[in-house]
This record gives C-alpha cells, sequence and structure tokens, in this order.
C-alpha cells in the first residue's frame, strides 16, 4: 500500500495549504466545526440579552447595555433584530453546519472506509461559501439599516418594508448554496466511495442519517432559494410577488402592481422549512444511535425497521409543510389533509425513538458522559416531539399557535434534543479527531447543569404558551391581561438561561485542556465497531487509513454468542 | 492517492462520481425552477382573469421561437462535441463546442434585444406580476446560460482543453457532464417558451 509514501508527498504543504485552504475532508469538517461552535455561542449570547429584556424589561442590560443607546435597554425593533438573527444564526450557521458540515463531513468518508469526500474540492467550496454567507450575515449588525428584523421566517408583506432583510437575503443565498454543495458531495461519497464489502445495509445508522439528511437538504433548499430570489425582486426591483393589492403602509396604499400573494412565500418558505426540522434532528439521531450501540454494548434494537423509519420520515417531511399555516385561512380540505400527514409522521419518529429506549433494555450500560448526553436526548426528543402533536391538530393548533407554547416545543427538539446529541458526538469523537480523550469529570459538570438549565428554560415556556403569552413581545407581555399570572416565570427561565451559559465553561475548558494534556487515545478507546475506529487516531492527512479497509461485519456486532471479545469490528474477518 | 471513480465506472452502481453528482445536481435545479413555476401558477390563479395573457402578449413571440430553435441546435452540437471526442476527434470537437458556444452567444444577444425593447417601452419587472415573473424566470434562467458559457469556453481554450494530451477520458468525461447541464438548461427553456409566452 502506498500510503505512507503518499503521506510524505504532502509534508511540502504550508500552514495555509494545510489548514486554510484545505482540501482534506477532516481538516474541512473541524473548520465547520470550530465556526459553527462560535456561532452558536454567539447565537445563545443574543438570546441571553433577549431574555434579560423579557425578565427585567426596564433595566439596562448589563455589561453589553452601551450598544442599545443611552438607556441600555433594548427598543422592541432592536429586540426584534436580535430574535431574527438568533433564529438564522442558530438554525443555518449554528447547528445545521455543525450537524451536517462538520459532523457529516469529518466522520462519513471514515464510517465508509473512503480517503477523502468525492469532491474534495467543491468540499472546500461549500465551506468557504458558508464562510463567507456567516461574514455577510455579521456584517448585517454594522450596516446603517441594521440586522434583519422580520423572524427568522421573513413573512411578508412585514420583510418587504421593514430594514435589513436586503443583505439577510443575500447572506441566506450564500448559505443555501453551501448546504447544496455540501450534500450533493455526501450522497455522492456515499453512493460511490463505500469501501468493500460495505453493503448498504452495512451502514453505520450515522450514514443512513446523514444520506436521507443530505437528500432533504437537496431538494427542499431550492424553493427557499427561489422565495429568497423573489422576495429579493420585491425589495429591489418593486415587483409585486409577496404584496396584495391595496395594501396600506403608514396611511397610504403602496405603489406597486399588486396581486402578488403573502402566503405564497409562506407556502416556499414552509417547503424547506419543515423538511429542514428533519434535517435539524437526523443527524442527531443518528449519533445518539452509534452512542447508545456502543455504550449498551448491544446492537441497535430494530436496526432495519430505523432505517425505514428515517428513510420514510425523509420523503414524507415534504408534504406536511403547511402544518404550520393552519391560522392563514387556506381552508378545510387543505388543513384536513394536512393533519393527516403530520400525524403520519410521527409514526416513524417513534418507531426510531421506540427502538432506541429498547435497545437500551437487558444492555450493560457504560455511563460515560457521550451515553449522559445520548441518554438525555431520548426522553427531552420525547418531550419535543409528543407537545408537537397538539400544534399539529387544526383545532388545537389554532390556540397554540404563535404561543411560547410553540416556542418550548421545538426548542425541546432543537436545543436539549439536537444540540445533545452533537455534544454527545463531540465527546464520543474527540479521541478520534484529536488522538486525546476528553476529560470524564469536567463531561458531567457539562451535563448534569446543562440538563437542569436547559428544561429550566424550556418548561416554563409551556405554561406561558398555555396561558396565552404570545411569541415575540418586546416586553415579554408585561403589557398583556392574561399574562400577569405567569409573568413571574420569565425571571426564573432567564436565570436559568444565564446558568446554562455559564454550565458550558467546563466544556470550553474540556476541549482546550483535553486538547493539550488529555489522556492518550488509542485507535479504538471505546471498542466500537464501526470502520472510523480502524484508522489511526487522528486519521492520516488526506489518506485516513494506513491499511486496506475492507467490511465483513454488520455495523453493530457487539456482544457476539461465541466470539472472542464484546465487540467485533467490521473491518475484521 | 486519488478519490476512485473519477474515470472509471464503479461496478455496482455503474456510475462515475462525477455524473451522479450532476444528476443530483439536477434535481435540486429542478426543484429551485419547480418552486419558481409553482409561484407562476400560484400568481396566475390570484391575478384578475386575462391579465397574465393581456401581458404575454406584450413578448415577442418570433424572437423568442428563434431562440428556442438557437437552443436546441445548441444541444445538438454538445452532443456531437462529446461524441467527437469519444471518436477521439479533437479538431472536430472544437468546431461541435464552437458552434455550441456561438449558439448560447446568439441566444444571450436575442434576449438582450427583448429586454431592452421592453424597458424602451418602460416595461419593467415592477408593472406587473407577469413581467415580475417573466424577467426573474428569464433572468435566472439567462444566468444558467453563462454560467455553462463560462465552462465552454473554459473547455475550448487551450487552458483547459490541455487536459485532452494528458487525460483525455476525464477530458470526454467532463464534457459529457457538462452536456447533461447544457442540456437541462435547455430543457428549462423548453418549458419557459411555451409557459411564459404562448399560454
Amino acid at each position: 500500500m502506498s500510503s505512507n509514501s503518499h503521506s510524505h508527498d504532502h509534508h511540502d504543504e504550508n500552514f495555509i495549504q494545510k489548514y486554510i485552504f484545505s482540501v482534506d475532508h477532516k481538516v474541512i469538517g473541524i473548520q465547520y466545526g470550530i465556526t459553527s461552535l462560535l456561532f452558536l455561542l454567539f447565537g445563545f449570547s443574543l438570546m441571553a440579552i433577549m431574555r434579560w429584556q423579557l425578565a427585567y424589561p426596564d433595566t439596562a442590560v448589563p455589561i453589553v447595555g452601551f450598544l442599545f443607546g443611552e438607556s441600555g435597554t433594548l427598543a422592541p425593533e432592536q429586540y426584534n433584530s436580535l430574535g431574527a438573527m438568533h433564529g438564522t444564526i442558530m438554525i443555518f450557521l449554528g447547528v445545521v453546519p455543525l450537524a451536517v458540515g462538520a459532523f457529516g463531513n469529518y466522520l462519513v468518508p471514515l464510517q465508509i472506509g473512503a480517503i477523502d469526500m468525492a469532491f474534495p474540492k467543491l468540499n472546500a467550496a461549500s465551506y468557504w461559501s458558508y464562510f463567507v454567507g456567516g461574514v455577510i450575515m455579521m456584517s448585517s449588525f454594522f450596516m446603517p439599516e441594521g440586522a434583519a428584523r422580520s423572524g427568522w421566517t421573513s413573512y411578508p408583506p412585514l420583510s418587504i418594508f421593514e430594514n435589513g432583510q436586503t443583505v439577510w437575503l443575500i447572506s441566506m443565498i450564500f448559505l443555501i448554496t453551501s448546504s447544496l454543495l455540501g450534500s450533493m458531495n455526501i450522497i455522492v461519497t456515499i453512493v460511490q466511495l463505500r469501501a468493500p464489502g460495505l453493503t448498504w445495509m452495512r451502514l453505520s445508522i450515522f450514514v443512513w442519517a446523514q444520506f436521507v439528511t443530505s437528500f432533504l437538504l437537496v431538494l427542499a433548499f431550492p424553493p427557499l432559494e427561489a422565495a429568497a430570489i423573489l422576495q429579493l425582486m420585491d425589495r429591489v426591483a418593486g415587483t409585486s410577488f409577496f404584496l396584495p393589492s391595496g395594501l396600506v403602509l403608514s396611511g397610504e396604499i403602496v405603489d406597486v402592481a399588486g396581486y402578488g400573494s403573502p402566503l405564497l412565500w409562506q407556502h416556499l418558505f414552509w417547503f424547506l422549512a419543515h423538511p429542514e426540522v428533519y434535517v435539524l434532528i437526523l443527524p442527531a439521531l443518528g449519533i445518539v444511535g452509534e452512542i447508545l450501540a456502543n455504550n449498551t454494548r448491544k446492537p441497535i434494537w430494530g436496526f432495519k425497521s430505523v432505517v425505514y423509519s428515517m428513510i420514510f420520515l425523509g420523503f414524507c417531511s415534504f408534504i406536511v409543510w403547511a402544518h404550520h399555516m393552519f391560522l392563514t385561512g387556506m381552508g378545510q380540505a387543505m388543513s384536513a389533509f394536512f393533519q393527516t400527514t403530520t400525524m403520519i409522521i410521527s409514526i416513524p419518529s417513534v418507531v426510531i425513538l421506540t427502538s432506541y429506549f429498547l435497545s437500551l433494555w437487558g444492555g450493560s450500560i457504560r455511563f460515560n458522559t457521550p451515553m449522559l448526553f445520548a441518554l438525555a436526548f431520548l426522553p427531552m426528543f420525547g418531550i419535543g416531539g409528543l407537545t408537537g402533536l397538539p400544534l399539529g391538530l387544526a383545532a388545537s393548533d389554532i390556540y397554540l399557535h404563535d404561543t411560547y407554547y410553540v416556542i418550548g416545543h421545538f426548542h425541546y427538539v432543537v436545543a436539549p434534543g439536537t444540540i445533545f446529541a452533537l455534544f454527545a458526538g463531540i465527546y464520543y469523537w474527540f479521541p478520534k479527531i484529536t488522538g486525546k480523550k476528553m476529560n470524564e469529570m469536567l463531561g458531567k459538570l457539562h451535563f448534569w447543569p446543562s440538563l437542569l438549565f436547559m428544561n429550566g428554560i424550556f418548561m416554563p415556556m409551556f405554561i406561558q404558551g398555555l396561558a396565552g403569552v404570545s411569541r415575540r413581545l418586546a416586553d415579554g407581555g408585561e403589557s398583556y391581561a392574561h399574562a400577569s399570572g405567569v409573568l413571574h416565570l420569565n425571571e426564573f427561565m432567564t436565570t436559568s438561561a444565564f446558568l446554562l451559559g455559564i454550565a458550558q465553561i467546563p466544556f470550553i475548558i474540556n476541549i482546550i485542556m483535553s486538547l493539550f494534556s488529555g489522556e492518550k487515545a488509542g485507535r479504538n478507546p471505546w471498542d466500537a465497531t464501526t470502520v472510523e475506529w480502524a484508522a489511526p487516531s487522528p486519521p492520516l492527512p488526506h489518506v485516513n487509513f494506513d491499511s486496506e479497509i475492507e467490511v465483513y461485519h454488520s455495523s453493530y456486532e457487539y456482544s457476539v454468542p461465541d466470539a472472542k471479545k464484546d465487540f467485533t469490528p467490521q473491518t475484521e474477518k | 492517492m486519488e478519490v476512485p471513480y473519477i474515470i472509471k465506472e464503479r461496478e455496482d452502481t455503474g456510475l462515475i462520481n462525477s455524473k451522479l453528482g450532476i444528476w443530483i445536481f439536477l434535481a435540486s435545479e429542478i426543484m429551485l425552477f419547480g418552486g419558481l413555476f409553482s409561484a407562476y401558477i400560484f400568481l396566475r390563479l390570484a391575478a384578475p382573469p386575462g391579465d397574465f395573457a393581456r401581458w404575454a402578449s406584450e413578448l415577442s413571440v418570433p424572437l423568442a421561437t428563434v431562440n428556442t430553435l438557437v437552443l436546441i441546435s445548441s444541444s445538438v452540437s454538445m452532443v456531437m462535441a462529446w461524441a467527437s471526442l469519444k471518436l477521439k476527434d479533437f479538431p472536430k470537437y472544437k468546431m461541435y463546442m464552437g458552434i455550441t458556444l456561438l449558439c448560447s452567444f446568439i441566444f444571450l444577444v436575442i434576449k438582450y434585444f427583448e429586454y431592452t425593447s421592453k424597458f424602451s417601452h418602460h416595461i419593467y419587472p415592477s408593472s406587473s406580476t407577469f413581467m415580475a415573473i417573466y424577467f426573474t424566470l428569464t433572468g435566472l434562467h439567462g444566468i444558467h446560460i453563462i454560467g455553462g458559457m463560462i465552462v465552454m469556453i473554459y473547455f475550448w481554450l487551450p487552458i483547459g482543453a490541455k487536459m485532452w494530451d494528458s487525460q483525455p477520458e476525464l477530458f470526454t468525461n467532463r464534457v459529457e457532464v457538462l452536456g447533461l447541464y447544457w442540456h437541462f438548461v435547455d430543457l428549462v427553456w423548453i418549458f419557459l417558451f411555451p409557459v411564459l409566452y404562448l399560454l
């Protein structure tokens, strides 16, 4: 095998070629990872400022208050800006790039025994397009108009007239391009570059999740790109795709051709944004599946059912989008259809979650940090999913629509759900990426407070929402009669949010400390079966493996009776 | 070490990487134009009866017919260019690729005259919803034409075509993939022509 001589070939790369404009999927994965973690932290800080405002509407924001004018408190339009940017950054610049860009890029080629992605240069282009999109999005804070303030959903007609939206749209076009390039690459890599013997049903659950996710990104993002182009036309070319005739703004009829439809935006937007929910959750389910199998020392219960459920989830996610639009008056027939599909799509999610719970049965569970996060994911995602059911039925959705109940619901899915899974993934694969183990003590110090405070933030949202408190109120409902009984919860949630921020400090310390002085990890510190653990830690630049990879087993052969050890790596005969 | 299946197909999938890649890219393109065509339908239903047809009558059907023929010819010459490479006839490839380039250039010139004649009659995207979707769809299609032309010029000029000497199979594959993209752009126009000009 010529891998050794080849790793020598690459020694003459200078720093910039090796770490900045690299085409190695591992470097690009790490670039994605660091950038998106920073964005997550930034998005979180925006939320912390908003939460301060909600709990103490008349008190100046501490430390950063000077940014918001003399009073130090947020003006309503500043609050809206932070809200819009929090959503946009968390979803498009934080969670998706971390789940698909970082984890997908780093692990998919390793888990299928490939030397790199199918199109390494396209991969780099995808990261840099994401980076440019991120820079443009950040720059909007410094524009004279300020950052976008029409929510991450950018509903017209408001978004056509509000400041800052143009920059948001331009940035989104870069981010969409990045997603398209990245996900195309992942699909081709999985189809074409699987190692000999790695048949479809031998693929790990994580690779399956990335495969379905990539299809969702490839097929669902372009309609949003189309919508973004139309909205850009509305803003810069004076068209009226999303503006109805006779629209009155500040007492005057808006001078446009008219006959446009604000509903059109909502359809195009949610056609992306509902599959996007599954883009957020599927990679998380993949990561959790890996970690559960490894730490229960058992195969995933009903592996095939999980795979088929993921595929079904993927298909079905394209026909549920209008359950976000029950209040738009689109009609009974439409509502009935989308209610039905929404109830149907909950079935595969429940199948997956049930399989994961059953996987725990009778396992000799190892409670290490990745496992704790993965275990916490299950009930948290469960709460998020189950609270979604009343939102999927038009009758109950009419009451709950746009209240804090909705905020609580999707944050349970994404924050203690997906983000916990991503944390689990970071703890689990850190030894592979760096060759060092992370500190268990600090890991537990990160996990337990995070679990507590996540619930401290989001559980009261259900109570507030059921009481009828609307989202996007800059004063947190102070001027809202039926909010008065539940308003005191704001202080509790804000305190939880700040403590959640503090709870991330052990994580940051852990990453830096382990990088320099962590315990050395061998190739396979967790006694895992999947292919990536056959590579050295960290894997060799550009070639990954130091031996020829051939796969002989399905992905989770743990505790096979009569086997020599309690795990049989896929690459061992 | 090179990424495998760039030149030779993988046995069990029967595909080279770039061909699968371009098909998936085209699937996403279908969703992009599909989104815009759906918007067209949505807006047409929302507009007063006859409004779209009245505005569509402002467009020049003869020019668009010529453009349709020009684009179809360019698709044919694109296939011929690829076939010439398969037959290892590089001068023929240069000729056919040149014809394709010429056709796409003619298409853009005609499009330019169509646009400017609208502007000179003070018809802009903001004039009506039909004009808005007309300019958006044809503009986006025009950008796709320009994108294809950039790649064609690169493969036509010596800078890109010198790959023919070192790796003829890889070069042939690249032209084939470019061709698939080009046929798609052509196909989009085949849909745009009746939807915008004739309906």
